[in-house]
């Protein structure tokens, strides 16, 4: 009797250890999966360090950030990251004007016009456009926009900065009103009240209300457009050029960083030349503006959810 | 009764309907001006609805609508000339939860003025509000903090602060003491027994001590009927008669607290 | 409109019907920021179908590429791109959902998930074409993969991966407590509680993160250009070895080649990249609509 208790007792138990030693096997398992993410950001930082690290071996930093001539593709190879920052930053701009200014609009209004029908219905519809592979987009820019934009200004080249900016816009569009939208919706209807109580209108109550207090969440998704808008790529690639140079004039063909590194990917560029090391540290100057916008506009938005939770 | 008071506030046959949902029925009451009026009654019978009527609040809910005639010193304010925000400014809101904006506490009194187009002097009419309010000997010195730094209980009184310096004739308050401390649910019936010298004051309360301690007038709300969801004003008249000689029953089981 | 209260005081000057004239300006504006946008996506589809629908035929799901236009299909694209998902979904999906489970039930809330969750944000704005660097240093030459179509899915699981995790935490997190409290006090272990009562509850939202994941990963261009996705490719994919294409990089090199007949080829491309991209969302929605259970 007694021994047979202490039997069905070590059976019992050793089926826990089992239990436990599965447990804890799954759940290392889980951890490991969790932690893929992490070893991905390692491996985008370690795989761009060791490149860069090599390309300036080769070529001085101060010449990367200062030289104005970016030529390393041609037999007499300048290194200067300038025009294709110029690049970048010129196509973004235009993005931005479009994206912004309507995005907002159509935050305030599916926010604070549209009602619940009309926001469930135009909502998806506005994403749709954010869905759309940036292959297409480059497509559209070029078959479509750059005639209308030639039509325009006759001297529009057949590869154009605002072409791309256009169509980027409209891309960006839904991020930016729907991550408006959120920090909009995220208002206590309370606010609003007591805005109407003293006499406001709906612009008033918009604009002098619901928008300050929203504030910290509309700059974030002000930043995350920027950034995205940094790194589209393909829109670029297919319709603003391959011509780095220092411009202003959103009509003119240009070179923005990523469209350098698709013109590199396309040839079949040697991995121990110099041009095949390029293409790391623009994706290294890449990254880093791209990451330091998104912790910044993180940041903001959590500060945001703590004022109203 | 009311004879000896000018009437600020008159609605005749009110009904308020929710899409197909009958809120309150037929209700007909003449409120005085430069009183206390409180609204009790149990929860769920329309109080917060009837109070939200005098600055037709109700019309920023899509699917509600209201019948009848609300006359604001013989101005029906239902009528189709009149825009909902004209009548906001001249009946002025206190919430149940404070609702200041993350604003700083002067720019908080002064969005109203701001917006009305106030054309004084508006540290003036900070101060003066801030004083009528009872708030200004605590904030003076930190008019630029955060709103959202105050108390409870001050915020609320920053939120009557804001409402007066419009400069409305009546002040209307949802349970305005509700979310607040007995100290500082004191301070705020205080306030309105000054406040009610210069002001008409409708105020609901679930709290019929409150009630019964800072108002003139009361009316007593409930069910129409039974079955009914609509609510109604059963019965109207001073404070002192509702809470002594009730006329009606179920307004004499309710304050005697046998009902609700 | 002022004045018609009796007792308006003077000392405010509301203006009310201009600021009611602005009010309705500022609607106009807002409603028509909304129309330019759906106006813009409509020229753009009717643009591309006009375009592109009259090559359309039988032959260009049949063809491989080619020199001459009328010989040119996407035979080779619709392998590389079912090849590449596919592969994507069996790395991505068991990984994704575990990340998920393992955040939502069973890390604590110390500085070790708080950095990989920060971790994940931040991944999900990195711009495709860094993780093609990615792709390019780790797995085409440093696991001598080559230009294959498993380098091409591994590079595409770990851009994923943010959305299938962010997705998945949120279905997981949409099971009510209750229901695991129940199967904890039956003396179910966790695991058993998550495998039996957490995950059923929350596949439907599972799965409809990962189809737009995976609708997102068959659109993405610029990540298989870095690694090195030939654009022209004349012979069936056989293994995950092998070199490869897929539609969107079809369309970006028919974009690229000047002859009209190529342009309007690649508008014919991009109208079977929609059409699957558009099934595939339907398919989230209905599953979404059908199998979620609403508490």
């Amino acid at each position: 009797m007694q021994e047979s208790k202490l039997v069905t007792d070590v059976v019992f138990l050793r089926a826990r250890a089992d239990h436990d030693r599965r447990e804890g096997i799954i759940r290392a398992v889980l951890l490991l999966f969790s932690i893929v993410s992490v070893f991905t950001t390692l491996g985008i930082i370690a795989v761009l360090l060791q490149e860069t690290i090599l390309f300036f071996q080769e070529v001085s930093i101060v010449e990367f950030f200062t030289d104005t001539v970016w030529t390393p593709l041609f037999a007499s190879k300048k290194f200067g990251v300038l025009p294709l920052v110029n690049g970048t930053l010129l196509v973004a701009a235009g993005a931005m004007l479009i994206a912004l200014p309507l995005g907002l609009l159509a935050a305030i209004y599916l926010s604070e016009y549209a009602s619940d029908r009309a926001r469930k219905i135009l909502k998806p519809m506005l994403e749709i456009l954010a869905g759309v592979p940036t292959v297409v987009y480059g497509y559209f820019a070029l078959t479509f926009i750059t005639p209308l934009l030639q039509k325009i200004w006759s001297e529009t080249q057949a590869f154009n900065a605002l072409s791309a900016s256009i169509v980027m816009g409209f891309m960006i569009l839904p991020l930016v009103a729907s991550l408006s939208e959120d920090a909009m919706s995220a208002v206590p209807q309370s606010l609003r009240q007591a805005a109407y109580a003293l006499g406001a209108t709906r612009l008033e109550v918009t604009l002098r209300t619901v928008l300050p207090a929203a504030l910290s969440g509309i700059s974030a998704a002000f930043i995350l457009a920027v950034s995205r808008a940094i790194g589209e790529t393909m829109i670029v690639a297919i319709a603003a050029g391959q011509q780095p140079k220092l411009t202003l004039n959103p009509l003119q063909s240009i070179e923005t960083m990523t469209a350098y590194i698709v013109q590199v990917s396309l040839g079949d560029t040697p991995q121990q030349s110099i041009a095949y090391k390029t293409i790391f540290a623009v994706g290294m100057l890449l990254f880093t503006m791209t990451l330091t916008m998104n912790l910044i506009s993180n940041w903001l938005t959590r500060r945001y959810r703590e004022v109203y939770e | 009764m009311l004879e000896q008071h000018e009437i600020a506030l008159s609605v005749k046959n009110l009904n308020v309907y929710y899409g197909g949902f009958h809120a309150l029925d037929n209700i007909s009451l003449e409120i005085p001006a430069r009183q206390i009026t409180a609204i009790i009654g149990p929860s769920g019978c329309g109080k917060s609805t009837f109070l939200r009527c005098f600055n037709r609040m109700n019309d920023l809910v899509p699917t509600a609508r209201v019948e009848g005639t609300a006359l604001f010193y013989g101005q029906n304010i239902y009528d189709p000339k009149i825009n909902p925000v004209e009548v906001r400014r001249h009946i002025g809101m206190v919430f149940q939860k404070p609702n200041p904006f993350p604003k700083s506490i002067y720019e908080n009194v002064a969005y109203g003025a701001r917006i009305n187009g106030y054309k004084g002097d508006m540290d003036e009419l900070v101060e003066r509000s801030l004083r009528a309010a009872a708030l200004w000997d605590e904030v003076k010195d930190n008019l630029k903090k955060s709103a959202l730094a105050l108390s409870g209980g001050q915020q609320q009184r920053l939120c009557i602060a804001r409402a007066i310096a419009v400069e409305p004739q009546v002040i209307l308050m949802d349970e305005p003491a509700s979310a607040l401390d007995p100290i500082a649910t004191l301070k705020i019936e205080e306030l309105m027994q000054e406040l009610k010298k210069f002001y008409t004051i409708v105020i609901v309360t679930h709290n019929m001590q409150q009630a019964a301690r800072v108002s003139d007038y009361t009316a007593m709300m409930m069910l129409s009927k039974e079955g009914s969801r609509a609510g109604t004003v059963i019965e109207f008249g001073p404070t002192s008669q509702i809470f002594t000689k009730p006329k009606d029953k179920r307004t004499e089981d309710y304050v005697t607290g046998r009902f609700g | 409109m002022n004045g018609l209260f009796a007792n308006e005081n003077g000392r405010f000057a509301p203006r009310l019907s201009l600021r009611l004239r602005f009010g309705r300006v500022f609607q106009f504006l807002s409603l028509a920021a909304v129309t330019l946008g759906l106006i813009m996506l409509s020229v753009l589809l009717i643009d591309i179908i006009l375009d592109g629908y009259k090559w359309l035929r039988p032959e260009f799901f049949t063809e491989f590429p080619s020199r001459f236009p009328e010989k040119s299909g996407l035979r080779s694209a619709l392998q590389g791109s079912l090849w590449m998902i596919s592969l994507t979904a069996l790395m991505a999906f068991p990984v994704g959902v575990g990340a998920a489970i393992y955040l939502e039930e069973y890390a604590s809330d110390n500085w070790f998930t708080r950095l990989i969750e920060i971790n994940i944000a931040n991944l999900a704005g990195v711009p495709s074409i860094i993780y093609g660097l990615l792709g390019l240093g780790l797995f085409v030459r440093g696991l001598e993969l080559g230009r294959s179509v498993l380098a091409g899915s591994m590079t595409m699981a770990l851009l994923v991966l943010p959305i299938i995790i962010v997705s998945g935490r949120e279905a997981i997190r949409a099971v009510p407590q209750s229901v695991r409290h129940a199967s904890l006090a039956l003396g179910a272990t966790q695991w058993q509680t998550i495998q039996n009562h957490v995950l059923p509850y929350a596949m439907p939202g599972i799965l409809t993160g990962t189809i737009l994941a995976m609708s997102r990963a068959i659109g993405e261009t610029a990540p298989l250009i870095t690694i090195g996705a030939l654009t022209y490719i004349r012979f069936d994919l056989k293994g995950p070895l092998d070199l490869f294409t897929v539609l969107p990089i079809q369309i970006f090199n028919w974009v690229s080649l000047p002859k009209a007949e190529f342009q309007q080829l690649a508008a014919a491309g991009i109208i079977v990249l929609l059409a699957v991209l558009l099934s595939l969302n339907a398919l989230a929605i209905v599953l979404r609509n059908k199998l979620q259970i609403r508490w």
